[in-house]
């Protein structure tokens, strides 16, 4: 086949042209895909937030309010009915994981009585630090109901009362200091109404 | 390139087995050991390559006339780049849990040898037929090799496939760490020089 020749024209021409479509068609799709990402990612934090406090009636994301700690920000989504406070559910972080930042929803009781907890998003190991997320294992159930009044965010190896996850005690410290952070900033700054 | 259809079905299942991108040529080993932690994993990666592979191999093979042959590898890049990016927003918007699960790994397609090597080896040499066939069956065979690993994978490290969980109790942990990734990688390699003698 003909192949252009290598002249300077024809290289800027081709790049040009070629980098000029390229940013047109991602710019495109961006625009399709703006609203629909925004959506789900939203969708994805009242799921949790959903599943981590009792039943509400309010919109807890229009309500949110953010605490900058550590060197980023926990979110605290009030969860209401009827006007009174049933809960809130903490977005937390640690950067203490096996591997990269992890996120978790913590849901909170008025008294600080943890409720629930779920993992937003980590990049622990799969078949071990994973085991974080319900649908992996049973192992974040022990967080409910417990108050870490009385109840020491720590696993067992550290003094503490959290059964850390077989082989994975570096997740399992990760995410007990994520959920105390979470307990700690809420007695410490949340409005309680 | 003769475009008979004997020949056009041997340019399809080149990539399965004799030409296997992961088997065989040894292209794209990043992701191939990265993802393949469980079949799923393997099976959504694969395909997301596969869509990258099709849609650069039509856009080289049809504008190969146009690019001077000193620009044609930046040029390729942007086209496989704009691509892998499109991938990324759409799985991000529609496939949101599939996105959780590979998101660290889409950009890397950009760096897959595989992508820009069918574009220079390949699409860039052929015309549009035969380069959308190129396209699936390497990416097909990079799938199957994939969803093969991952399969192995999952299956010795903890006891399920695609999630369906059939045998109780912790597996060989060290399958689903990275060493398991090669050790398992390995043997699929010595089985596959084995089938193509």
């Amino acid at each position: 086949m003909a192949k252009k020749e290598s002249t300077i024209g024809n290289m800027l021409i081709a790049l040009t042209v070629i980098t000029l479509v390229a940013s047109a068609s991602l710019g495109a799709v961006y625009n399709v895909t703006k609203g629909p990402i925004e959506a789900a990612m939203l969708a994805k934090k009242n799921n949790a937030i959903r599943e981590v406090i009792p039943d509400f009636n309010n919109q807890p994301s229009d309500e949110v309010f953010k605490v900058a700690v550590d060197g980023d920000t926990l979110y605290f989504y009030p969860g209401k009915k009827n006007g009174e406070l049933v809960g809130t559910a903490v977005e937390t972080f640690t950067r203490s994981g096996f591997s990269g930042e992890i996120r978790i929803m913590v849901g909170l009781l008025p008294d600080g009585t943890i409720n629930d907890v779920t993992v937003l998003k980590h990049a622990e190991t799969p078949g071990l630090g994973d085991k974080m997320e319900k649908k992996k294992s049973d192992w974040s159930l022990q967080f409910k109901g417990k108050n870490p009044a009385e109840f020491r965010l720590a696993v067992k190896k550290d003094g503490g009362d959290v059964d850390a996850i077989t082989a994975t005690t570096i997740s399992s410290r990760a995410f007990c200091e994520a959920v105390s952070r979470a307990y700690l900033n809420y007695m410490k700054s949340s409005p309680k109404n | 390139m003769e475009s008979g259809k004997m020949n056009q079905l041997k340019n399809f299942t080149k990539g399965f087995i004799r030409e296997n991108p992961v088997f065989a040529l040894f292209l794209g080993l990043c992701p191939t050991l990265g993802v393949s932690t469980s079949a799923i994993n393997g099976m959504g990666m694969g395909l997301a390559t596969t869509f990258v592979l099709v849609m650069s191999n039509i856009v080289i093979s049809l504008v190969k006339g146009f690019i001077p042959a000193n620009v044609r590898i930046p040029s390729f890049i942007v086209i496989i780049a704009s691509f892998v990016t499109i991938v990324q927003l759409l799985m991000q918007a529609y496939l949101p849990s599939l996105f959780d699960a590979l998101g660290l790994f889409i950009p890397l397609i950009v760096v897959n040898c595989i992508v820009l090597g069918r574009a220079e080896a390949f699409a860039s040499k052929n015309n549009l037929y035969s380069s959308v066939i190129d396209g699936f069956g390497m990416g097909l065979g990079f799938t199957f090799a994939l969803m093969l690993l991952g399969a192995i994978r999952e299956l010795l490290g903890s006891g399920a496939i695609f999630g369906y969980r059939f045998i109780q109790g912790d597996g060989i942990l060290i399958f689903i760490l990275s060493p398991g990734a090669f050790l398992a990688l390995g043997y699929l390699i010595m089985l596959s020089r084995k089938v193509n003698k």
